[in-house]
């Protein structure tokens, strides 16, 4: 059974449909790079598998459970599932091991002492452990990237969906959030990301999905994708994306 | 301009009675503290709910919250007091209009309170429901992304970083509070303004009267506001520009 | 409860409310107009480079919006006989106070919308050799102005319903004519309901107003 299964999805802004017949699925243990123009739905497409966006036809499956589902209940789903975010949205009146730790406690229950631990570890690996008592205004952009998803990994979540995670940074900081990213998918975290950057796809995606205008237009492995994308326009965006 | 200045009225006995002016206002200056402490406190409490509400995806729910804020701030503060004394008891069930008419303790200062804590309840909630709307989307999304429930996400996120993005807002109400609190005079509650007519007509000395309320006034607003600017430089968030307005 | 309303002494009193309708909202207007003028010029004043009078202009605000409208209201019809030795009424009292009050609000409005005008175009006067008074009026003051006008308006909306409290010294606005066409017909439940319910269309329909001028003017812009 895939970690996650898109099937047939669609999704309407009143009569704008912005997602159309999405299908694919991330198997364990897979990173799939989700790429394409901005306004592609590749954003409200990762939001929907945590179910942050409704969908109005389809289902999507998240270790079997269905997202859409009635009686699913989300926040346990979404507790599974790790999520960061373009502008980190890490809560800014919270101390950066509060950030670490609010989920934990009131989330799964944890206590405070297990909370503080595992966050202590988890600020160790992303190179942020002096930084636990900061606020996060205080810290740069990559920084606070790297807490948000050392946020995430508290939780133990079974996969990770990452939402442009670098297109907020200034190009120096890209390389320490990406880094971070590598090293998660090294060890084998299930990850679905949505990015622009062509090297990172290359590198460490198992396959690349492009999109467009809401519809998977593209889905092949890192090898097909950047040997002979088939469709014009992934090879349009590409000429585009790689010349910078 | 023709005034007999007395500036030791205050100390000199009433016409009628041994009390000194003094108490009078001493007892006014109490009067508009209860009620204007007490209706900040209701409206503290159902602003917040009722502008919370007011954010949330259920379309009913708004709409009641939207409507609430609209019946209060088209309805002059006095207007309200007469109706809250006057009108409302006459749509309660008898035997509890009949209690209220009769025998309900400190009858004014109980009305009051509601009318001026609902009416403010509904400007609080205004400032609430901007002050959520104005937090980036994004913040909801991560607090619900934790797997937080959203009264959670409201609880722990957005509320607290709302809370403090509207504090200024929050403390000219908390001062208008005081200066509506004078409102509550026009159904007998003996509060300042009560006072201050009062003993203008029982001593004639009315520019040292009006002077020395309008001062018991000008005190309460300015603690209110030191009060509220404690509490701003106690919950600031380092680094954090609030994207005010 | 509701069936013992009796609405049928609405209809002999409306041309008593009427008359109170209409001085609360010449009260309402003519407070406007000298509210918003005076309060231009405390404005200008308060932005304006000369000290005491920035003091003196700062002084007169503050001290009008920490006291309750109420005692203002109170001061005035005090005073002002005083000062001129002969009663004036309360119709009149309120005239003056409730100008004197507003012009303080209105004039914190006219700062923001002076301060809203880009620095840029007071330049742009100046290098087209205004003085600094033509620069004012031709082009500060009606950006300013036109920048503020929902706001204004809120303002307004809120100053008639603070025209209700004139009611503390007995000028016969709509809420005091309410008041007595209560007393005489002994209907005080039915006069206050019904004059809450025209201070409630007044000013929903206003607001209303209010909003959608904002919602077009935002998108001009």
């Amino acid at each position: 059974m895939a970690m996650i299964e898109i099937r047939d999805v669609s999704k309407w802004y009143g009569t704008f449909q912005v997602l159309a017949e999405c299908t694919s699925q991330v198997e364990k243990g897979e990173v799939v790079v989700i790429c394409g123009p901005s306004g592609s739905g590749k954003s409200t497409l990762i939001k929907c598998v945590n179910g942050l966006e409704p969908f109005q036809k389809g289902e999507i499956l998240v270790n079997g459970i269905g997202v859409g589902a009635p009686g699913t209940n989300l926040p346990k789903l979404r507790s599974n599932v790790g999520m960061v975010f373009q502008h980190f949205e890490l809560f800014p009146h919270m101390k950066v091991i509060e950030n670490l730790t609010v989920g934990q406690i009131k989330v799964l229950g944890r206590s405070r002492d297990e909370a503080l631990r595992k966050a202590h570890a988890l600020l160790e690996r992303v190179g942020l452990k002096d930084f636990e008592q900061k606020n996060p205004g205080e810290l740069s952009g990559g920084q606070q990237q790297r807490v948000a998803i050392g946020r995430a990994l508290a939780m133990d979540p079974i996969c990770m969906l990452f939402d442009e995670p670098t297109s907020a940074l200034d190009p120096e900081m890209i390389g320490e959030v990406l880094a971070v990213m590598q090293d998660l998918a090294r060890e084998g975290m299930t990850m679905m990301v949505v990015t622009h950057e062509m090297g990172f796809a290359r590198n460490v995606a198992h396959r690349v999905i492009f999109m467009d205008e809401g519809r998977i237009v593209e889905d092949a492995t890192t090898e097909d994708f950047f040997g002979t994308p088939r469709s014009d326009r992934a090879q349009l965006f590409l000429s585009r994306i790689l010349r910078h | 301009m023709k005034y007999h200045w007395n500036w030791g009225i205050f100390f000199e006995q009433i016409k009628y009675g041994d009390e000194t002016y003094l108490s009078w206002l001493i007892s006014g200056l109490g009067w508009t503290v209860a009620v204007s402490l007490a209706s900040w406190v209701i409206a503290l409490l159902l602003g917040f709910a009722i502008g919370t509400v007011r954010t949330t995806p259920r379309t009913w729910l708004v709409r009641l919250g939207n409507a609430y804020v609209e019946l209060f701030r088209n309805i002059p503060l006095l207007v309200q007091m007469f109706l809250w004394f006057f009108v409302v008891p006459e749509f309660l069930p008898r035997n509890l209009s009949l209690w209220v008419k009769q025998e309900m303790p400190a009858k004014e200062f109980v009305t009051a309170t509601v009318c001026l804590g609902l009416f403010t309840s509904a400007r609080i909630a205004e400032q609430v429901r901007a002050g959520i709307q104005s937090l980036p989307r994004g913040q909801r999304m991560a607090g619900l992304a934790m797997g937080l429930t959203l009264p959670q996400t409201y609880r722990y996120i957005l509320l607290p970083m709302a809370f403090r993005i509207i504090i200024p807002p929050l403390t000219s109400e908390f001062m208008n509070v005081f200066k509506n609190s004078s409102v509550a005079f026009a159904i007998g509650v003996l509060e300042l303004t009560f006072q201050a007519r009062q003993m203008q007509e029982d001593s004639e000395q009315g520019i040292e009267t009006y002077l020395a309320v309008t001062v018991l006034y000008f005190v309460c607003a300015f603690i209110a506001n030191r009060m509220m600017a404690f509490i701003e430089k106690r919950s600031r968030v380092p680094g954090y520009i609030a994207a005010a307005k | 409860m509701l069936g013992q309303l009796d609405l049928s002494v609405l209809k002999p009193s409306l041309p008593f409310l009427w008359t109170g309708l209409k001085f609360s909202a010449n009260l309402t207007l003519i407070a406007m107009s000298g509210g918003i003028a005076i309060g231009t010029l405390l404005a200008m004043a308060r932005l304006g480079k000369s000290r005491p009078l920035t003091a003196v202009a700062s002084a007169y605000v503050n001290l009008m919006r920490s006291i309750p409208l109420l005692m203002v209201i109170l001061w005035f019809f005090l005073v002002i006989p005083l000062i001129i030795g002969k009663p004036i009424g309360a119709e009149y009292s309120a005239l003056i106070t409730f100008t004197a009050f507003e012009a303080a609000y209105y004039s914190e409005i006219m700062r923001a919308g002076i301060q809203s005008v880009a620095k840029g175009q007071v330049m742009a006067g100046y290098a087209l050799g205004m003085t600094y008074w033509q620069t004012m009026a031709l082009v500060v003051l009606p950006q300013a102005f036109r920048n503020m006008i929902p706001v204004l308006l809120t303002q307004t909306i809120i100053l008639f319903q603070d025209t209700s409290l004139v009611y503390a010294i007995g000028a016969k606005d709509l809420l005091k004519a309410a008041d007595i066409a209560g007393k005489n017909y002994n209907r005080p439940v039915e006069m206050y309901l019904f004059s809450a319910v025209i201070y409630f269309a007044l000013c929903y329909t206003l607001s209303s107003i209010v909003k959608r001028l904002q919602i077009k003017l935002a998108v001009v812009r």
